[in-house]
């Protein structure tokens, strides 16, 4: 895939009702109509939205029925979804730690009965001057 | 994946940037720490299971150095090492950071904010150009990333999540 194909589809993404559409479509096709619904939106501004994901190759429309039913083209938002999972993967699992990690810190400042005066009084300080 | 899934929101404002996004239940003075103290990073940020990290070096200063490295049991390594940009305790730190001589270098901010005694986090990894994020992207899909359908369904579900306020 090219770097243009790419930066569509981001773009396309970066747009929260298109993530929406796409989050219907992945229930299955759907014609303009039936998008609109939910999002109490004008059927030209769904096919504006439509529009720019079929052009960054995200959906297919129908060309035979009438009503051109919009289908979820998986292939492209796979892609991205691959690449936005290495973040999820390494992060949730780090996430997860930290929290429980947290916790054993605040049960030990709380058995110690320290709390470190530190960073408390760094607040103002910009960079290191130790 | 964490079934209490709700825990990490990431998303992508814009056509550089990767946000996540997790509220700990812990004021933001720990939290603090835990990020930037090396006596404290080793304990959890390890990735997926099976990973350690032998070397944690922080310089917490503008311009100071930071290096991780990460070690599997079958001796794999990876590292990855940057240098501080901005450094607010207990509120806010920019750094860079670059994985590798094939990554493009990325500028990552975590923001901190406390309420009522929880503190909300947020990452951003910002890659300085569309054609920086593109070859990272080539390069995370050359390195053979295997993902299931259904972690693009879970994907779909958490964009779906974060869209509640779409009119």
């Amino acid at each position: 895939m090219t770097s243009d194909h790419l930066s569509s589809t981001f773009a396309a993404l970066a747009d929260p009702t298109r993530r929406a559409i796409l989050a219907r479509l992945a229930a299955g096709e759907a014609s303009v109509t039936q998008i609109a619904a939910p999002f109490e939106m004008s059927m030209p501004a769904v096919s504006k939205h439509l529009k720019v994901l079929e052009r960054a190759g995200l959906i297919a429309r129908g060309r035979e029925a009438q009503w051109r039913p919009a289908r979820l083209e998986p292939a492209r938002l796979k892609e991205v979804a691959d690449w936005v999972a290495h973040y999820q993967r390494f992060w949730s699992k780090s996430f997860d730690r930290l929290d429980d990690y947290l916790k054993e810190m605040q049960a030990q400042d709380a058995g110690k009965k320290i709390r470190k005066p530190a960073t408390k009084t760094t607040e103002e300080k910009k960079d290191g001057s130790e | 994946m964490a079934a209490n899934s709700s825990a990490l929101a990431v998303t992508m404002p814009n056509d550089t940037d990767i946000q996540m996004t997790r509220v700990f239940n812990a004021p933001r003075e720990i939290v603090f720490q835990a990020w930037t103290d090396p006596k404290h990073v080793p304990h959890w940020l390890l990735g997926p299971e099976g990973w350690t990290m032998p070397v944690c070096e922080i310089d917490l200063r503008v311009g100071g150095k930071w290096r991780y490295v990460w070690r599997k049991a079958d001796g794999t390594e990876m590292a990855m090492s940057g240098e501080y940009r901005e450094v607010k305790p207990p509120q806010r730190v920019v750094s860079t950071e670059r994985w590798g001589p094939e990554w493009p270098e990325t500028i990552n901010t975590i923001a901190l904010t406390e309420k009522d005694g929880k503190t909300t986090l947020s990452l951003t990894v910002h890659y300085p150009s569309k054609e920086a994020r593109d070859s990272a992207f080539k390069t995370g899909m050359a390195g053979g990333v295997e993902v299931s359908f259904n972690r693009l369904d879970s994907y779909l579900n958490k964009m779906e999540k974060g869209t509640s306020n779409v009119r």
